[in-house]
């Protein structure tokens, strides 16, 4: 528990380290979060900080969450999210915080909305394996055994079958922190982002940092 | 404004040769050893150029011991301290992977008549 930030990815390219080394990078946009509302002990049981990032025209925000932002005496925002924190007491209403919050060589998680890839069937969405697509085989893409005859005469809950697939809720753990850019507010990250480009993402702090 | 390629393009250098497939080029590569650093050259034929801004890599073939020896460099790469053009080769193609199955003379290419 401890420090994070909500940010924007806007896509990857390759850097060169101190030693010329090619190294994959993600480029998370994260402009200063600012702090909406603060969760105490002995108020709400819990201690958290709720950031609040990216820019809303007033128009679209409604009564109830403009009464919100108004208590807070800040801009409103397009993105609003709680974190866990120690020690509330630490952080003001109103604060902004910066890219800065991260170091390079920090270890950090990062969350985000998978791409949605529609329904799809078991071997992109479980990874099964297909049948031979020729040679008289009829069985090529399909779902494997649907449950056995007498025993147990039913198929078992939890099968993997087709459906929706992406969408969700996806963490990669363990990205380093490779470049903090405080001018531009960019944050490059070592590897992979889950997510389309544009989209919001969570960056935290490693829980195996 | 595009911030993935402004970042690109900080780290493109400015000073590059300018080569193409078919020309003998002399690569300075930096070499480090525990805390020392020396330049080592790698001379041959240029027979490949590929990708374009932070990605561009080249690839250098050279016959060493008579062994066919092929290195890519990345273009921008901090670890290319200076490339020479030696030798400007007259070719009619952009790969020139059909070097690979020739030997000796046959392997030759004719530089351009200025």
């Amino acid at each position: 528990m401890g420090r994070a930030l909500l940010g924007k990815k806007l896509g990857m390219t390759q850097i060169f380290d101190g030693e010329g080394n090619v190294v994959p990078v993600t480029v998370l946009q994260v402009e200063p979060n600012v702090i909406v509302l603060k969760r105490t002990s002995v108020k709400d049981g819990y201690e958290a900080i709720q950031l609040g990032y990216g820019q809303i025209k007033p128009q679209h925000v409604n009564k109830p969450m403009q009464g919100h932002y108004a208590k807070a005496e800040v801009k409103p925002r397009k993105l609003l999210r709680e974190f866990r924190v120690e020690d509330a007491g630490q952080y003001e209403v109103g604060q902004e915080l910066a890219v800065d919050t991260f170091k390079e060589g920090d270890l950090v998680d990062v969350s985000g909305k998978s791409r949605g890839k529609g329904f799809a069937g078991v071997i992109k969405r479980h990874g099964h394996s297909r049948g031979p697509m020729s040679h008289g085989s009829k069985y090529h893409r399909g779902v494997g055994s649907m449950g056995a005859s007498a025993d147990p005469s039913r198929v078992f809950k939890g099968k993997k079958l087709p459906g929706r697939m992406g969408g969700k809720k996806v963490t990669v753990q363990g990205l380093d922190v490779v470049r903090v850019d405080v001018e531009r507010d960019l944050l490059l990250v070592r590897g992979s982002v889950p997510g389309a480009k544009g989209s919001y993402v969570t960056i935290k702090e490693s829980v195996k940092a | 404004m595009d911030l993935v390629k402004v970042i690109e393009s900080e780290q493109l250098k400015t000073d590059i040769a300018d080569f193409g497939p078919g020309d003998t080029v002399r690569v300075h590569v930096i070499v480090k050893e525990g805390n020392r650093e020396r330049i080592q050259v790698f001379e041959g034929v240029v027979i490949a150029r590929q990708g374009s801004g932070v990605n561009e890599t080249f690839k250098v073939r050279r016959i060493s011991y008579n062994v066919g020896v092929e290195r890519t460099f990345m273009l921008h790469s901090p670890k290319i301290a200076k490339i020479e053009r030696v030798r400007q080769g007259r070719v009619r193609r952009a790969k020139l992977y059909y070097l690979r199955g020739l030997r000796g003379k046959a392997a030759k290419i004719k530089e351009v008549q200025r």
